[in-house]
């Protein structure tokens, strides 16, 4: 694969603590390609958002080699190569949703005719057209997430990194956000770097699934999803879906068995 | 190890940086005397010599630090060393008059408070009528009319001790009621479900819940109620001043000119604040511990 | 004996309505009503007692006295206030927070500094700093402009240690965010962390205005030119004119009042989106 978007060579990451070193990431090998849904999962431990977070240059690796669209991560970061979805919304409740959408484009500066435009079209993509002048605090949490990935969508990047993003909201808004997902990535074509600890959540968005396990924190299994890309939700009660679910819970089961 | 790096040395620093700041100005704004007494008496007065003298007059601008910090040892540890402790040139017994003023506010005003709060919590009426009075004499400057409540008591026999503690009282009185009101109503809805449960009564909800629930409410505002009834008892000293106190100390000194006098009272006085508020932080400490809500 | 029993009476009648008043439903009428009708029973029952038992007006006027001495003097009031409110507290004020604001961002790339700033602020805050007052009428002699410089010393530190703390105050989650967009320190300042910081900031701005004024006011025992607020709240307790002493605490009180209602109303505007003020 020539055309990695993402590319991890023996990456680790080794935190200094009081209790002696953590060893957050070992031995990480790990092609992303364009266009691809690859979702990381685990238990709590695993490395899973540390992986996410040193792709965005939130963490720096201690050893081995990370590029994101052939740059370093800090030189992608400058670059604006990538959006990033935190597990909560994480929106200025001093802004409203269109101010909150603007922020990164302000700050990228782009014109303001330019801002305006890519606002309406990102709150269109989400399906949060007409709230562009409420503030956060007056919205759900689900339509709060909403807003925050299409803060994420605004401007050009085409690497989407999401860290649980879906984690603090319930079942049914979950699925209902999946779905939309689904469809924006159908639409965007961008490459999208999902961490979750959903088994479902997992093999329904994804084209390839990174089953990680803790203490060191590292890659366990690579499955690679069957799955045709058209997914309707009942897809979920296919036995070729079963079958992906269980052999994502045997590799967690197996990065589990000497730890406790 | 890592708590001296990340919080003494950053303290030691600000600290150091400002006693360098405050010899510094001791020296440019003494300087025009020195200068002066100079010329008088017809020397030149080179850069070492001038900061010498700067930091060693009698009537400074700015005394330098190590000039108040021995006229506080000559004014109290030397006079203790001496068995005068309480004569009336000792800062020892000046603060404790002080002392005394504030700590008589101090428990009056911390008791009113809470039987107030507990009133307000229990009883809406009081809540609504009493609660706004409350809040608004936060903006009164009632400091500012301290000196005339201990003249007028004064004038009608009331003397030494009491008018100045009702000062204290009162500036004690609302950090405790406001603090207090919060932390009787911080148990929430699920808790005082609970004891609805169990058929408590008021009396045993506030004894069992209310009460403890409150009590890191109650210890942040008895530190400012502290700091606060030792201003108050300071500036209730500053228009009397045959009975002595810091604030009359202070304000003596400023009658004669005597700043080192004037500086070694207010360090005394900030010394005895510090004391004070770390006083009941050490009573929190280890009242929360015990209660299991220490941080 | 008319004047107790009479004054008793409004007590109680007011207390009862204040209870049927306060079991009803709470709305903006009763909310105002309720506090209303217990200032007014309290100033009643201070004239009622006065004059009851014929208390001595040097010791305590009645409110009707002060009202008087208020209505006759206003004039001499007007140039107390314009003396120790506009010319000492609030250039004071204005110097003393924007100093305190601006310092407070300086130190804001040094987490070394602020660690070292935060524990010295707030043990300064404490301190009985109304002590430097005569140290400053001695620096800066007896005009408004000694008055100006203990409120800058008064109103320095809790301001310094509510903007350093404001500063602090957006998560981490957000400063990623900002992280993510390569944003450089002064958008991340000017878009983040200042508006994240208001409502600390307007904390130290409320808790600064009341000390402003005692600032000023204190200040003037310390000596003054023949005008202002404590200058004439010590003289007129010298000659035993309770009543005028009385009018000068109720513009110092209306001033205090209206100054902190001015910075809470800023505040609500600025800060409309902080959970203490989206309800009502």
């Amino acid at each position: 694969m020539s055309d990695a978007v993402i590319k991890a060579e023996a990456l680790s990451l080794t935190f200094q603590t009081n209790d002696g070193p953590v060893h957050a990431l070992k031995d990480i090998n790990l092609e992303i390609g364009k266009g691809e849904f690859v979702s990381f999962i685990g238990p709590s431990g695993c490395g899973k958002t540390t992986f996410l977070r040193c792709v965005a240059a939130l963490e720096t690796p201690t050893a081995g080699s990370l590029t994101v669209n052939g740059l370093s991560p800090d030189d992608a970061r400058r670059a604006r190569a990538y959006g990033y979805v935190f597990q909560a919304a994480g929106l200025y409740p001093w802004r409203t949703i269109g101010g909150n959408i603007r922020l990164p484009l302000e700050i990228m500066g782009y014109s303001r005719a330019e801002q305006a435009a890519r606002v309406k079209q990102v709150l269109d993509l989400v399906d949060l057209a007409g709230f562009e002048k409420k503030f956060p605090w007056q919205l759900s949490g689900g339509m709060q997430q909403r807003a925050s990935i299409a803060r994420a969508l605004a401007f050009d990047a085409d690497i989407l990194l999401m860290d649980e993003p879906f984690g603090a909201l319930d079942e049914i808004v979950r699925d209902h956000l999946n779905e939309q997902l689904l469809a924006l990535w159908a639409k965007t074509e961008k490459t999208i770097g999902f961490v979750t600890h959903s088994i479902p959540e997992a093999v329904y968005l994804s084209t390839r699934i990174v089953v990680m396990s803790p203490r060191p924190g590292r890659i366990a299994d690579i499955i690679t999803s069957t799955l045709p890309r058209e997914r309707p939700l009942d897809i979920r009660d296919t036995p070729e879906f079963l079958a992906i679910a269980h052999r994502v819970r045997e590799g967690l089961r197996a990065g589990h068995a000497y730890d406790d | 190890m890592t708590w001296m790096r990340q919080h003494l040395m950053p303290v030691l620093t600000v600290v150091a940086a400002i006693i360098a700041l405050w010899y510094a100005g001791a020296v440019a704004l003494n300087a025009p005397w020195a200068y002066d007494q100079a010329k008088r008496a017809d020397r030149d007065l080179s850069f070492s010599a001038l900061v010498a003298e700067t930091w060693s007059q009698d009537k400074p601008k700015l005394p330098a630090p190590h000039q108040v910090v021995a006229e506080i040892w000559k004014t109290s540890g030397d006079m203790v060393l001496r068995g005068k402790a309480f004569s009336k040139r000792s800062l020892v017994f000046h603060g404790w008059i002080t002392l005394s003023a504030t700590m008589l506010g101090f428990i009056l005003g911390t008791g009113f408070g809470i039987l107030l709060a507990i009133g307000i919590v229990h009883n809406r009426a009081m809540d609504m009528s009493v609660m706004p009075w409350v809040i608004a004499s936060q903006t009164i400057p009632i400091l500012a009319i301290a000196p005339m409540v201990v003249v007028v008591m004064n004038s009608i026999g009331f003397a030494g001790l009491v008018p100045k503690s009702i000062i204290s009282m009162y500036l004690s009185f609302f950090p405790v009621v406001v603090g207090m009101t919060k932390g009787l109503r911080s148990p929430d809805a699920m808790e005082m479900d609970q004891m609805r449960t169990w058929n408590a009564g008021a009396w045993k909800t506030l004894i069992s819940l209310r009460l403890p629930s409150s009590m890191p409410y109650l210890f942040t505002s008895l530190k400012v109620a502290i700091a606060a009834s030792l201003v108050g008892a300071i500036v209730g000293e500053l228009p009397i001043n045959q009975d002595g106190g810091l604030g009359a100390r202070m304000l003596v000194g400023s009658y004669y000119g005597q700043t080192i006098q004037i500086w070694s009272a207010l360090l005394t006085a900030a010394a005895l604040a510090a004391c004070l508020v770390g006083l009941v932080g050490l009573v929190q400490g280890i009242t929360l511990r015990r209660m299991g809500m220490a941080r | 004996m008319i004047w107790v029993v009479a004054t008793i009476l409004f007590w109680l009648v007011a207390w009862w309505i204040n209870l049927k008043l306060s079991h009803r439903p709470r709305t903006r009428l009763t909310s105002f009503l309720v506090p209303g009708l217990f200032g007014i029973t309290l100033l009643i029952l201070w004239e009622g007692m006065v004059r009851g038992f014929a208390i001595n007006p040097v010791l305590l006027p009645a409110p009707s006295a002060i009202g008087l001495a208020f209505a006759t003097s206003l004039p001499v009031l007007w140039v107390d206030f314009v003396q120790t409110f506009v010319k000492g507290a609030l250039s004071g004020y204005a110097i003393g927070c924007s100093a305190a604001f601006l310092i407070a961002i300086a130190v804001d790339r040094s987490p070394f500094l602020q660690r070292g700033l935060l524990p010295v602020g707030n043990f300064v805050a404490a301190l009985p700093i109304i002590g430097m007052a005569p140290i400053l009428v001695m620096w800066f002699g007896f005009d408004w402009q000694s008055k100006s410089a203990v409120v800058v010393v008064m109103v320095f530190f809790p301001m310094l240690v509510n903007t350093v703390q404001g500063l602090q105050a957006s998560d981490h989650m957000q400063r990623d965010l900002m992280q993510t967009y390569a944003a450089s320190y002064p958008q991340a300042l000017m878009k983040l962390r200042l508006p994240a910081a208001m409502p600390f900031v307007f904390n130290g701005l409320k808790i600064c205005t009341t000390l402003a004024l005692i600032g000023a006011i204190v200040a003037e025992f310390f000596g003054s030119p023949i005008k202002g607020m404590g200058f004439r709240i010590s003289t007129e307790v010298g000659r035993l004119a309770l009543d005028m002493v009385w009018a000068e605490i109720a513009v110092a009180a209306l001033a205090g009042s209206a100054f902190y209602g001015c910075v809470a109303v800023i505040e609500k505007a600025v800060t409309f989106w902080h959970p203490s003020q989206r309800r009502g």
